[in-house]
């Protein structure tokens, strides 16, 4: 009895602190209204409200593990020792590449590209194997877009195409685009309506007013046939025959999407990774872009990773390309196809890889990963994976959003700062990669100089003769 | 960490102390221009060379998210101008959407060392910041859009002005913003919510909307006079790009009464004509009110016949143009804030609108009676890239080459506008001031722009040419705060910047009203929403009447 009484009050005297506000990193929606409960001594997070169901398995698994901060081929080494190691493979290789990127801070992004220009490398993210499509599709025809407040505040016809949020990112419906009240949709729901397009009936399907199911693989057709009838060309009722969509269906959806005050197209990789790719996101964003001839009409693709956004940014506003960058000539060139890190690894280019935050030797083609196998690799990551194992050098890193601050790109490019729980013992991302590019200038300068003037004499020659 | 410096035997152009073109001793130590240095100084011989203080851009689109959508949109633009790495420097790729890096290595080596970014929605100004970080050698600031905000709009059309008072110094705190920046006041709602429509008249009100874009603009000019910003609004006014639109600008600055205010890209904003048809020039009216009205400064906002960017707050603008261009085009709404419109656009002389544009620049600058007031820029990338400015000095300082590039154009455009008669060319000291002397005194940055003591030792040594254009396209030196950032046409160090902002005073009060509208209206958290001191790497506070 006294026993239990005293386990009672040790539980409420838990070193509790509560962090309002947190953000999850989880997924692209970058959901910013945590309410984080931290048991400080155990360093673990015991609760996350608002959290959806993917958020709360994010925070709960994220505990501190006991496992080395660096290691050499499998080999607890200092963080010092596997820094020179890394930069010393990094410098020394003729075609090293960078990949991964999407769950890490931009502060973080921003040091592995300065790394990648440092040593004439190739810097790629998650993206050339989820969005890329949409990348190149927007490099073609533009977008119109909005923040996902404007959603929320304004729109009445909402469609999601090719995807599954109530499995994917399953606080998009409430938080932004379906059941929340806003400006000019003060009843939520009520003033919207709400298609999903999807190849087969998902637990999306729930909140939608309107399921279209296509064929598999006729997405581009379903979207031409809509810019078609949303200008007005008449079409033979065939189109039922191609695309599995009765023609009254796409007839009543053009003229929704006329009809609408603010219209609103979300995709996903249904779309971006299906037959047609690029051409897909193309025509999704042909058609959002022709609606506003008659209306306002904005297009989004919902993007997966908590940072992946971030990535597209940050490679982009230092080289001025979003993925897919090789610096090998001392200068950004950008050739998905050629520069994507599938293709640099199924080829055989790369003969060194910098992976930060990313698993792709789980998740990559077959050739991809045995090419992987072959060169030394250095990770980054919070967790053991397929990728660390094969690593030669692997850091263990700290939790962007759970241990370490820093800044994210929700999927409409909103910038969110992070509100850390708890302190990790490993370092993060940041750190790590920040000393890593310290040590690679260091070495670059060196041989550039060997033999002459270091870089400062040769600053003060230039000026002094005069 | 800079060196102390002597810079001996140049001629010195330095409109603000008097100076114009005498040989004088430069000095420099920790960062600054000082009286005398000591023998063991560095010595910098400037024989037949001219030594301005570095440039000043008080216009142009240089980081945050628009101008990186721009980036993802074009890489058709980049690809045939790569900007190499050095040992010192990192690389990038140009165009007219240049990657940050090439963007501050570019700017330096036209000597340029300060630039203000104009255009930054409050939500996008934590992305501004962090590419400012990676903007490298130049200061930098940014205008905060506030013109578009719809809590700022219910305040005014609810008079309550107090409260407007703090809310605009609130944003500008949480954003570390230099000033307020208006978009087409007023135009962002038709756009979002009335079916991509607009607003053409400055008194224009509407059934359900009775606030005039006159009315904001009119609020935002008595807030920021009262609560003494180093820069006034900074204003880009209702019908950018239609004929007959020199009407609104002459009203938005009849607006501001006597009390301090700046006009953006006024070439935009000047043109004669009837709506939907062919502009004709009424750069003089405007020139007349602007020599008239010692409070008005501006901008040209120059357009330079090749590549340009059109990126720009004023989304209907976007579409109109996207007409024009049938290319591709992007639009970017920004919650309760802002619009945005983005597409590529090339300025062709054979066009007859696109040479009226060109001459009305140029007549603007030669019809300007006060240098110190209309300031060189070219709207970066809206009117050209800033690359383009060698190009400009020589168009204003040589009239042979002007009549020369007169003979390209389109004749027809050149009947409407007073351009051929303009006999006038610009001295190297009035140069000195559109470019670099005039700007800092607008922004109120009182050690910029100038080289008496006490100022930033932000200099630049040009070798005298003939050809003007290629003199001030290749400066022999740079040095930023000092430190010899080009020597020799050569980069030889690399350096971040500094970031200005401004710190006016609010009562915290105001938080109570603007946290239950984040709470209904925004989709991040209202704590999450003011960005916080660790952006702001090397910065410093200009002050206020209020900070």
């Amino acid at each position: 009895m006294i026993e239990k009484t005293n386990k009672k009050v040790v539980e409420e005297n838990k070193n509790i602190k509560i962090v309002h506000d947190a953000t999850c990193t989880f997924c692209g929606c970058v959901c910013d209204d945590m309410e984080l409960h931290v048991d400080v001594d155990e360093k673990r997070i015991i609760k996350s409200k608002n959290a959806c169901v993917l958020g709360r398995a994010w925070f709960a698994e994220h505990t501190i593990e006991n496992a080395p901060a660096a290691m050499i081929d499998g080999k607890e080494v200092t963080i010092e020792e596997a820094i020179e190691e890394a930069a010393q493979t990094l410098v020394n290789a003729k075609f090293p590449i960078t990949y991964g990127l999407s769950d890490t801070t931009s502060e973080a992004q921003r040091q592995a590209v300065a790394i990648t220009d440092y040593i004439k490398g190739n810097i790629d993210t998650t993206t050339s194997v989820c969005h890329g499509p949409s990348g190149l599709a927007f490099q073609g025809v533009g977008e119109s877009t909005s923040t996902l407040g404007e959603v929320k505040n304004r729109a009445d016809l909402v469609i999601y195409w090719g995807g599954n949020p109530a499995e994917s990112h399953p606080r998009h419906f409430g938080r932004y685009a379906v059941t929340p009240k806003g400006m000019f949709t003060p009843n939520g729901k009520k003033d919207r309506t709400v298609v999903l397009v999807d190849v087969r009936k998902t637990k999306s399907a729930g909140v939608a007013d309107i399921l279209i199911t296509p064929k598999p693989g006729k997405d581009f057709e379903v979207l031409w046939a809509l810019r078609a009838l949303v200008k007005g060309v008449k079409l033979s009722s065939d189109i039922e025959k191609e695309t599995g969509v009765p023609l009254e269906i796409l007839t009543d959806l053009a003229k929704r999407m006329k009809e609408c005050r603010f219209g609103v197209l979300f995709f996903g990789m249904g779309l971006t990774m299906t037959r047609g790719r690029h051409f897909n996101s193309g025509a999704l964003l042909a058609l959002a872009t022709d609606l506003n001839e008659y209306t306002h009409f904005v297009a989004k693709p919902v993007r997966g990773h908590g940072n992946v956004t971030g990535a597209d940014n940050v490679v982009a506003w230092q080289t001025g390309y979003p993925f897919g960058v090789n610096f090998s000539r001392g200068y950004p060139r950008f050739n998905p196809g050629e520069f994507t890190t599938v293709d640099t690894l199924s080829n055989g280019d790369a003969d060194a890889a910098l992976i930060v935050a990313s698993d792709p030797g789980s998740n990559f083609p077959k050739k991809a990963i045995e090419h992987l196998k072959n060169i030394p690799v250095i990770t980054l990551d919070t967790k053991t994976t397929d990728t660390t194992k094969l690593s030669h050098v692997a850091f263990k890193t700290s939790t962007y959003g759970i241990n370490t601050s820093g800044t994210v790109y929700r999927m409409d490019d909103v910038s969110i700062t992070l509100r850390p729980a708890f302190e990790s013992p490993f370092p993060d991302d940041e750190k790590i990669l920040k000393s890593i590019k310290k040590r690679v200038h260091e070495l670059i300068l060196k041989n550039s100089h060997s033999g002459g003037a270091s870089g400062e004499a040769k600053v003060a020659a230039a000026v002094n003769p005069l | 960490m800079s060196a102390s410096m002597r810079i001996v035997n140049g001629q010195v152009y330095d409109p603000k102390n008097n100076i114009d073109g005498e040989v004088k001793e430069i000095c420099v130590e920790d960062g600054k221009i000082v009286d005398s240095v000591s023998d063991e100084a560095t010595i910098i011989d400037a024989k037949g060379m001219v030594i301005m203080a570095g440039g000043v851009d008080i216009h142009c689109h240089i980081a945050g998210p628009k101008v990186n959508l721009a980036r993802k949109l074009t890489p058709e633009a980049r690809r045939h101008d790569p900007h190499p790495s050095t040992p010192f420097t990192r690389s990038g790729s140009g165009g007219t959407t240049p990657s940050t890096f090439a963007a501050g290595y570019r700017y330096a080596t036209l000597g340029y060392t300060t630039a203000m970014e104009a255009a930054v929605s409050p939500i996008g100004a934590r992305h501004v910041l962090e590419e400012f970080e990676d903007t490298p050698i130049i200061d930098k600031g940014f205008y905060v859009l506030l013109g578009n905000n719809i809590f700022l709009h219910n305040l005014i059309r609810e008079k309550r002005i107090e409260e407007f008072d703090q809310a605009v110094a609130w944003w500008v705190n949480a954003t570390k913003a230099y000033t307020v920046k208006l978009v087409n006041p007023g135009g962002d709602e038709p756009w979002k919510g009335k079916r991509n429509s607009n607003v053409s008249n400055i008194d224009e009100k509407s059934d359900d909307d009775t606030l005039s874009p006159r009315q904001i603009i009119e609020a935002f000019i008595k807030t920021v006079n009262k609560q003494g910003y180093p820069h006034p609004p900074h204003i880009h006014c209702n019908n950018l790009g239609h004929s007959g639109n020199y009407i609104t600008t002459l009203e938005t600055m009849k607006t501001a009464g006597d009390l301090r205010a700046h006009i953006a890209h006024i070439q935009f904003h000047s043109y004669g004509g009837e709506v939907g048809k062919n502009p004709i020039s009424k750069a003089a009216e405007i020139a007349e009110y602007v020599n008239n009205h010692p409070n008005i400064t501006c901008d040209v906002g120059q357009v330079m016949f090749g590549d340009s960017t059109i990126m720009t707050a004023d989304a209907p603008l976007a579409y109109v143009l996207k007409g024009h261009s049938k290319g591709k085009w992007v639009n970017a709404d920004t919650e309760c804030e802002s619009g945005c419109g983005i597409l590529p656009f090339a300025y062709q002389e054979h066009i007859y609108v696109h040479t009226l544009q060109w001459a009305i620049g140029l007549e603007l600058f030669l019809l300007s009676e006060d240098p110190w007031r209309i300031v060189l820029s070219t709207d970066h990338p809206n009117g050209g890239s800033f690359m383009a400015y060698p190009k400009l000095i020589k168009l204003l300082m040589d009239e042979k080459f002007r009549r020369e590039e007169m003979k390209r154009v389109n004749q027809k455009a050149l009947l409407n506008c007073s351009l051929p008669e303009l006999k006038r060319e610009y001295t190297l000291s009035e140069i000195a001031i559109i470019t670099r002397a005039g700007p800092a005194r607008a922004l109120g940055l009182e050690t910029k722009g100038h080289l008496g003591v006490g100022a930033d030792a932000d200099i630049t040594i040009y070798d005298l040419m003939d050809d003007k254009e290629l003199m001030f396209s290749t400066p022999r030196y740079v040095i930023k705060s000092g430190n010899t950032m080009i020597a020799n046409h050569e980069f030889k160090t690399d350096s971040k910047g500094k970031v200005y902002h401004i710190t006016p005073d609010y009562d915290n009060k105001i938080e109570e009203s603007l946290k239950p509208f984040f709470e209904d209206y925004y989709s991040i958290e209202f704590s999450n929403y003011p960005v916080d001191d660790r952006y702001l790497h090397q910065h410093e506070i200009i002050k206020t009447k209020t900070s």
